[in-house]
């Protein structure tokens, strides 16, 4: 890894983000690598390639190793990887899909993830997503690119009880997602700071 | 002490406690659980309002928020105007006033929290009242996803206003039980406080639930204080009840008339008795009962006068063992008192015709004209009405898929009917929804009730005061009588919607609860035609007035729009940045020095690029990968100019166009490899290009294999600008030969910086020597920190926008959206050798061969210079010229154009504009003339490029 | 607030969509041939339908796909939704109304 220093978008939300209460845990999630791949038909070649079976089924996303697929698109998905380098996830995942006719493209900086736990989460984000995040409807597995607030966000449900969400948001978009996060968080936040 | 109008026992409120309040400038007192309304009417206060434009007395003339008369302004705890006094809750420290028809808005922020949220549903049931609460029931035993909300600070509905016994117990026993048993659904919803405002498209329905108002200044400050919901349901059940109707009379307004519904309500759920001595005046039953319940309560009640020859024989027993005289085919035609009736004048009525009267003394006159289901939420989902001749009402006059009414909402006005009704409509959305109802939904059993006398229907009295109507008011919040509708018809309006607009009724916050039936009635009948022909006027949301402030939400302050921001925000905000807003972006505009103004800042920081080195943070650039085996077709197809020849290694500058010719944005393409692209598009342009480009790969050429990737926050771009930009860019990475030969104008060349990827790029937006480092955002500080350290020794100099703008201008580079407008081809901007001629088609091209686009006298793109070498011409200025003998032409005076961008020019020593001129190219030398402040400034029309023609600078 | 079925993700808020106007009007093989005239149908020339009628929807915040949709101008009602791939279905039938019989 570089030695340069790294530096994220979420900085200066770290000690708001430190006094929510268990209901509403907010942890940043920076320094994830991320691959946007395209590809068409998507089959056995390339899920052997790959090492993991891109979903197929809209909405939804699967393990992938030390990282998440997510669908985005009919042809379109995103593979993040905790455990290498953005330009190593790139080139891998190129070397796989290339000759599938597909691309990879790095994308690590482009969203920034907020995770989500606790009891209160579904409560803090049907203040701005208009879709239907009910357990039995937005379980584990399920992911959605919609909107939060003003902000375009992919929702990834990391357990069925709807107490863990991951929210992948355009990193220019963050501090305005981090406000209106603590804000919408506010009415569970037991000594409010206003 | 008790207030005088009190009852001794019975009601929801809360006797134990005492709460104060201010109306008025007087201090009195009430109860949790009562309104306004109720406290006033408590301290035997009826009136409360002065009307718009007539200034006559107005009082509480309904229970809830169909009252028309009695609006007030409340002061504390923060200032909220035309509110109604039957629907502001009680609390200790309320002041408030009665207003004179208009109120008055805070002149502070309201600091109070508002907030919406999004509800999905199989069922919303609206309305908790029998026929709401049995419906929720039904919904929720059969496992449905229920939402129920009503707007009432309790549920119960109708239920809180009477003595209705279920299963042989106390009517509210069961509402408590049902109530509860909600509660213990998991997947119900139970809200009160909560009126469903607005019902739209798809089962969406709007909310305003009021969540701390009844707390005063106790309202915890973290909770907001008002919360739209947004629900989306399945199915809708509409149980909104019914809203009693008045009968029009002269003096109708006069304080102390009030609907006799409302009497009893205040009477059963306030524990207020609202006069002494009552008067009640009906076309049907439902008053009789008003009338031995306060006859009961201890009001004396003079009179039943029932508009009816026989009046209600199934009544009339009840009304002699209570000693209530009942005046059966008589009417009240007109009221006397100042500013409070003290006398009814009632007269024997037969036929349509009223006979010779006399005065009945009276605290309290109430009345009954029957009752108006209330069909908004059907309505505003487009559902079709009918008129019921024997209600005298609207009813829902089809089905609608999604939306049920029940209950009295749908005409049924008895218990049990309304029970039976709401539990129809909620199997019938369940079933719909393939939802089974469960075997067991039983409902409490309510007491047989007699088939009531049929209703008479009766809109008015005729008006035997010599007034002839004007002071027989159908709308009592607009003042609009029924002189006005006869003077709207006498006009030759025959539309309801024209009759509304030229009476105003209906156009207040009541929005014609009260007026509107009536007017379809009056209208009717003045016109001779039926009443079903006539119709009603338009329902539209929101059902009950909506503050603005509830409405924004939370979307104010900081989260009223979204600031994007790049990697190095921090940095610009500690380095004193006046920040411009780009679209959502916030860009840094300049960074001034203690005691420099934007002038002073951008002359230096522009000598810095042009004489030494600055650095940008160029960030917001839109930046889009394109990869793929097709990637060149796609660009060769999209830009004007040829991309595919384009080496591996090197930077073209491209132009792209509509179908239509005209420029839409224009920027700089990479080639990374044979088969992938990273193009740069301004920053107002990424979102809408990249959503070009999937336009065309998506439905016209889908055969390409090509795909596109927004990039532009995966890349910081910092361009280091000017003569020294080689020695700053050359010391950070040194792994890269930066000299002339080895890294050319227009090349990019990938490096690293401990290991981590950077790209440098030689490209120019100022015409200076320049190199543009991409990287990683996650870097983008240690970057820029590195690339400051190496400048230092040259004076390195942070530039903002104006800057950029001042030189990109000076050198001719046109800003899409700014210096185009949409009717700008590549050819009026000077760019015909950016417009491929090998190509055999790009988007755009054919259209570059209509006749219109060979016009000589097109606008095209030229520079302007002040010939007083001082003014700075302001953008959006026009441009114009003077005739042959020096003088204008007379009006109106042709425009050649207008002037794009403006600024003042450190390298020209003097200020300089960018404009579209009429055959600019072949005026350049020519004088014209742009008004400035009155003045008409000369300038000389110039080429667009005024730095470096030759490019000399940019490319070594 | 309409929903609109973007056939991938399902239902969304129509604010998650952008208009394309009218669909099926592809790009001219040989713009080259065309007349001045025929050119500026292509450009200029939409239908202005009252009823049914064929249009182009982007679902912009969600999967950025395009898609065509059948949609009454005058209820504002989607008919249906299908792929750029899938044939034109036939737009003769009766509008479904949100009406039916009345009770
Ligand atoms: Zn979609």
């Amino acid at each position: 890894m570089a030695e340069l220093l790294r530096t994220h978008p979420l900085e200066g939300w770290t000690t708001r983000f430190e006094r929510l209460p268990d209901t509403v845990r907010i942890t940043v999630e920076p320094y994830v690598a991320m691959v946007d791949v395209r590809l068409a038909p998507v089959g056995a070649e390339a899920s052997a390639a790959l090492g993991v079976d891109l979903p197929t089924t809209p909405g939804t996303w699967v393990p992938a190793g030390a990282g998440r697929a997510v669908w985005l698109g009919p042809d379109e998905w995103l593979l993040t990887s905790t455990t290498e380098a953005p330009e190593e996830l790139e080139a891998r995942v190129r070397a796989a899909v290339a000759g599938l006719g597909g691309s990879a493209t790095d994308v690590s900086a482009q969203r920034i993830g907020l995770r989500l736990t606790g009891a209160r989460v579904r409560d803090v984000l049907v203040k701005g997503c208009s879709i239907d995040l009910h357990p039995r409807v937005f379980g584990r597995g399920s992911s959605a690119q919609t909107l939060l607030g003003q902000a375009g966000v992919v929702l990834l449900a990391l357990s069925d009880a709807g107490d863990d969400v991951l929210v992948l948001v355009r990193s220019s978009f963050a501090g305005y997602l981090a406000d209106w996060l603590l804000d919408a968080a506010l009415e569970f936040t037991p000594t409010p700071d206003r | 002490m008790s207030p005088p109008f009190r009852t001794a026992s019975g009601g929801r409120i809360d006797r134990a406690t005492a709460v104060e309040f201010i109306f008025d400038g007087q201090t009195l007192t009430g109860h949790p659980g009562d309104t306004l309304a109720s406290a006033l009417l408590a301290h035997g206060r009826h009136q409360v309002a002065t009307s718009i434009t007539l200034g006559r007395s107005r009082g509480i003339a309904a229970a809830w928020a169909e009252d028309p008369g009695g609006l007030v302004q409340v002061e504390e705890p923060f200032p909220e105007p035309m509110l109604l006094a039957t629907t502001v809750e009680l609390f200790d420290g309320l002041v408030a006033h009665g207003l004179p028809g208009q109120g008055r808005l805070a002149d502070v922020p309201d600091s109070a929290r508002y907030d919406a949220v999004h509800h999905h549903v199989d069922v919303l049931v609206v309305g908790a009242g029998p026929a709401g609460l049995a419906a929720a029931l039904t919904a929720a035993r059969a496992g449905a996803r229920v939402a129920l909300v009503d707007e009432q600070s309790e549920a119960g509905g109708s239920l809180l206003s009477g003595t209705e016994r279920l299963d042989d117990a106390p009517a509210l026993e069961w509402v408590a039980a049902a109530v509860a048993e909600l509660a213990g659904s998991p997947e119900v919803l139970h809200l009160q406080r909560t009126t469903a405002f607005g019902s739209y498209d798809d089962g969406f329905v709007l909310a305003l639930e009021r969540r701390t108002d009844h707390l005063g200044a106790a309202a915890p400050r973290h909770v907001s204080r008002q919360r739209v919901w947004r629900i989306r349901a399945r199915s809708v059940v509409v149980a909104t009840g019914a809203h009693e109707r008045p009968v029009v009379f002269a003096d109708n307004d006069r304080p102390g008339t009030m609907l006799a519904g409302a009497a009893r309500t205040f009477l059963h759920r306030y524990g207020v008795l609202p006069g002494r001595a009552a008067v009640v005046f009906t076309t049907n039953d439902s008053a009789y009962d008003t009338a031995l319940d306060l006859s009961r309560a201890g009001v004396h009640v003079q009179a039943v006068v029932d508009a009816r020859p026989e009046g209600s024989p199934r009544r009339r027993e009840e009304c002699e063992a209570a000693g209530i005289r009942l005046l059966p085919g008589a009417v009240v035609t007109g009221t006397q008192g100042v500013e409070r009736v003290t006398h009814a004048l009632v007269a024997p009525f037969a036929d349509g015709a009223v006979g010779a009267g006399s005065a009945i003394a009276c605290d309290l006159l109430l009345v009954s004209g029957g009752w108006n289901p209330a069909v908004h939420l059907y309505s505003q989902a487009r559902g079709r009405l009918r008129y019921d001749e024997v209600l005298g009402a609207f009813l829902p006059g089809e089905r609608l898929d999604g939306l049920t009414v029940a209950g009295s909402a749908a005409g049924v006005l008895d218990l049990a009917g309304c029970l039976a009704d709401g539990r129809r409509g909620a199997r019938a959305a369940l079933t719909a929804l393939g939802i089974t109802p469960a075997a067991d939904d039983r409902l409490p059993a309510a007491p047989e009730s007699a088939v009531p006398t049929a209703p008479l229907v009766l809109w008015r009295v005729p008006d035997t005061s010599g007034a002839d109507g004007s002071t027989s008011f159908v709308d009592l919040q607009r003042d609009a009588t029924v002189a006005d509708i006869a003077r709207a018809i006498g006009a030759g309006l025959r539309s309801i919607e024209h009759v509304k607009r030229y009476t105003t009724i209906g156009t207040a916050h009541d929005q014609g609860k009260t007026s509107g039936v009536l007017t379809s009635g009056i209208t009717a009948e003045l016109l001779g035609i039926p009443v079903q022909d006539t119709g009603t006027t338009t329902f539209r949301p929101p059902y009950t007035p909506v503050a603005f402030a509830a409405l924004a939400g939370r979307d104010r302050g900081r989260l009223f729009d979204p600031e994007r921001v790049t990697a190095l925000h921090e940095w610009h905000v500690a380095a004193g940045a006046v920040f411009e807003d780009v679209g959502q972006w916030k860009r840094p505009r300049y960074y001034p020095r203690p005691g420099e103004d934007m002038a002073a800042a951008v002359l230096r920081e522009c000598a810095a690029a042009r004489t030494g080195v600055g650095i940008l943070d160029g960030s917001t650039l839109g930046k889009i990968d394109v990869q793929g085996p097709d990637a060149a077709v796609l660009l060769d197809r999209l830009y004007t100019n040829m991309m595919s020849s384009l080496k591996v290694g090197s930077v073209r500058y491209g132009v792209m166009c509509g179908v239509d010719g005209m420029v839409i944005d224009d920027g700089t393409v990479l080639r990374l490899a044979e088969d992938r692209f990273l193009v740069l598009t301004t920053t107002g342009g990424a979102a809408k290009v990249l959503d070009w480009m999937e336009e065309w790969v998506q439905t016209e050429w889908p055969d390409l294999r090509v795909h596109c990737t927004s990039v532009t926050e995966q890349w910081v771009t910092l361009p280091v600008v000017g003569p020294r930009s080689r020695d700053v860019v050359g010391a950070v990475f040194p792994g890269v030969d930066v000299s002339a030969e080895a890294f050319p104008f227009m090349t990019w060349r990938d490096t690293s910086l401990e290991g981590v990827p950077v790209r440098l790029a030689r490209i120019s937006f100022s015409g200076e020597l320049a190199y543009e480092v991409y990287v990683n955002p996650w870097y983008a500080v240690a970057v820029w920190q590195r690339l400051l350290e190496a400048g230092r020794p040259h004076g390195i100099t942070p530039y903002g926008t104006e800057t950029m703008h001042v030189l990109r201008a000076e050198k001719g580079y046109p800003i899409i959206g700014q210096d185009t407008d949409g009717t700008v081809t590549p050819h009026d901007l000077g760019m015909a050798w950016a417009v491929s001629k090998k190509k055999p088609d790009f988007i755009g091209k054919r259209s570059f061969a209509r006749p219109a686009n060979a016009d000589p006298l097109r606008k095209q793109l030229v520079g302007l210079l002040p010939v007083d070498r001082e003014t700075v011409l302001p953008e959006g200025s026009q441009v114009v010229e003077f005739l042959a003998d020096g003088e204008l032409p007379p009006p109106p005076v042709p425009m050649l154009g207008h002037v794009t961008s403006s600024y003042r020019s450190a390298e020209l020593a003097r200020p300089f504009a960018l404009a579209l001129v009429r055959g600019g190219r072949e005026r350049i030398g020519e004088t014209v003339h742009v008004p400035v402040d009155g003045t008409l400034v000369p300038a000389e029309v110039t080429g667009s490029v005024l730095v470096d023609p030759e490019g000399a600078r940019r490319d070594g | 607030m309409q929903l609109i079925a973007c056939p991938w993700c399902g239902p969304r808020e129509e604010v998650e969509f952008h208009y394309g106007g009218q669909a099926h009007v592809p790009y001219p093989d040989s713009p080259a041939e065309l007349s001045d005239e025929e050119w500026a149908l292509y450009v200029f020339f939409r239908d202005n339908t009252k009823g049914r009628f064929a249009e182009r929807w982007n679902h912009t915040t969600g999967c950025r796909r395009w898609f065509n949709a059948i949609r009454d101008t005058t209820t504002y009602r989607f008919e249906s939704v299908y792929r750029l791939d899938d044939p034109k279905p036939p737009v003769t039938e009766l509008a479904r109304s949100r009406r039916s019989t009345a009770p």
